[in-house]
């Protein structure tokens, strides 16, 4: 049974608007998360500004365990905490939970990268003028890396949006649950390639907002 | 201002130990330009940040205007920091702030209000002759203009000390001539104590007044500029010198030239005074010899004049060797090997 577009283009419309609500929504919790677990990651490694095997052994155990699960496994897996947590395992908001906490992590190794590839040179340059380890990470660290920060959250968005179609799967809506049940599971190939072009078309305006922004910060 | 008692700094890694800084003991002077020279791993850029504690020694007392520093809290660390201004070899700008944020930060960290670290950016921008570079980022400077604005901003907190990790080494001759002009000025004018360390001599030779030479961590000479140059003890010091005053001679320019004057050829120091005299028509004059002069050059010094003469002798051998023993009382005199200095 084919879909009727007449009607249908609203369920479109709906199903667009989950997708972005998701992403959107897990973007900022996950870049607040996960740029704090990355700082952490960073000026806790050896010879940092806040040295602490401890905190660094942690943090980097928790990110290794978490990163290799296969997302829609670590959606079913955490359900009881999203329930917990959200009240209901069921629909958009329910989808954002596990979909931050997979992302925080992800976000926090990307920082780190950012953060490893700063001249050292810079950071001790404030250390001499007699900065603090705070101003040092809200005055030096955190400016120096925005602008492939920004970037690589660019490269986390277009993931989420990968991610916000299994979250669809499993009653979170959204795009990827309408190309599920309708294009896949009832053969319908116009459905399919509406979810595709529009699920591009998102790529493609978040990853020139990216370039845009990133390019701004881009001072080197 | 700035003393060294038995200062030690060891490193330690699981594979080995390594003792950077060696019972390091000098002193360095109120106003004064200090420098420490040695070749790359000798150990000054460690002896560099045990100033500022950026480096904590193992053992022995780093004393600022006689404060033992070793025993400050964080806070006053980062107090004492601000009275010690550093530059870099790779200048360590902030990408991210224009020229302007970059002389800003130090300010901002001190806490000044925004009129005053308007007022003093614009100051120090003028000092270091880069007005028009405010809105500048530091890619889009030359290599010295970026070290101006590393000097502003190393100095923007009014310090009474400047640090210098290889700040010319990255830079041309010319530039580095530059850079080194104005910290010249930043030691007189602003009457800022500079501890420089280098591996050039050049850069020793044009604005320090002492200077320490460093080999495996420990000071193997100390004395004024002058005196160093003057009388270098040891093989390195003398190394280091030869490269600045080119007058070391390849066996093969030494046998080209006793093949060309077959006469005794010496080389003559001339020191302060005597430079003034002249000395070779006098013993000509004095003696039954003739001078051939092969080779020369004359430095200035601490404002004193250093010269050095490579020089054939000719005449009667008797006469030659009286007149030498006569010559070696006025200046240093010297045989010309090709290893000698």
């Amino acid at each position: 049974m084919k879909v009727d577009w007449s009607t249908f283009w609203l369920r479109v419309v709906e199903a667009t608007g989950q997708t972005i609500t998701m992403v959107l929504f897990t973007l900022i919790f996950s870049s607040i998360f996960g740029v704090l677990i990355g700082l952490l990651l960073f000026v806790t490694r050896k010879g940092n500004i806040l040295e602490n095997r401890f905190v660094a052994m942690l943090l980097n155990f928790a990110i290794n365990i978490i990163r290799p699960i296969p997302f829609i496994i670590f959606l079913v897996t955490i359900s009881p905490f999203t329930r917990l947590i959200m009240g209901t395992t069921i629909g958009t908001a329910a989808a954002v939970f596990p979909m931050t906490i997979a992302a925080s992590f992800v976000i926090a190794r990307v920082v780190e990268n950012n953060l490893v590839s700063i001249d050292p040179g810079i950071i001790e340059a404030a250390k001499a003028m007699g900065a603090s380890p705070l101003q040092i990470i809200f005055g030096v660290l955190i400016p120096e890396a925005l602008g492939p920060l920004i970037l690589g959250l660019t490269f986390i968005t277009v993931g989420l949006i990968d991610f916000s179609a299994m979250a669809g799967t499993v009653g979170g809506g959204g795009l990827g649950d309408l190309a599920m049940t309708y294009g896949y599971q009832r053969f319908d190939a116009s459905v399919m390639l509406v979810t595709i072009v529009i699920l591009i078309v998102l790529v493609q305006i978040a990853q020139f907002a990216g370039n845009v922004i990133s390019r701004k910060f881009l001072r080197r | 201002m700035i003393t060294f008692q038995g200062v030690s700094k060891v490193f330690r890694s699981k594979e080995h130990i390594t003792k950077a800084v060696d019972q390091v003991t000098l002193t360095v002077n109120k106003g004064d330009i200090y420098g420490v020279i040695g070749f790359s791993g000798a150990g000054k850029s460690t002896l560099l940040r045990l100033v500022n504690l950026l480096e904590t020694p193992t053992e022995g007392k780093v004393i600022i205007n006689s404060q033992e520093i070793s025993s400050l809290s964080q806070k006053e660390l980062r107090q004492l920091r601000r009275r010690i201004g550093m530059i870099f070899q790779n200048f360590n700008l902030f990408n991210s702030r224009t020229v302007y944020g970059n002389i800003a930060y130090p300010l901002k960290l001190a806490g000044a209000s925004k009129q005053e670290v308007k007022a003093r950016v614009t100051e120090m921008l003028q000092f270091v002759g880069l007005e028009d570079k405010a809105d500048h980022y530091p890619e889009q400077l030359s290599g010295g203009q970026k070290q101006r604005v590393g000097i502003a901003r190393a100095l923007a907190t009014s310090p009474d000390i400047l640090i210098c990790d290889e700040a010319t080494s990255a830079l041309d001759p010319e530039t580095t001539g530059e850079i080194l002009k104005l910290l010249k000025k930043v030691n007189e004018e602003l009457n800022i104590t500079i501890m420089l360390i280098t591996h050039e001599m050049h850069v020793i030779r044009s604005i320090c007044d002492r200077v320490a030479v460093m080999e495996n961590g420990t000071v193997i000479e100390e004395g004024s500029v002058f005196e160093l140059f003057a009388h270098p003890k040891t093989q390195t010091t003398k190394n280091f010198i030869n490269v600045v005053q080119n007058d070391k001679l390849s066996p093969k320019l030494l046998a080209l030239l006793r093949a060309n004057y077959p006469g005794q050829l010496v080389r003559l120091i001339f020191k302060g005074g005597v430079t003034g005299e002249p000395v070779l028509s006098q013993f000509a004059k004095l003696f039954n010899i003739d001078f051939n002069i092969i080779y020369g050059s004359i430095n200035e010094l601490q404002g004193q004049l250093f010269g050095s003469l490579i020089v054939e002798i000719k005449g009667d051998e008797q006469e030659i060797q009286r007149a030498l023993e006569s010559l070696k009382k006025k200046v240093e005199v010297r045989e010309v090997i090709n290893h000698e200095s």
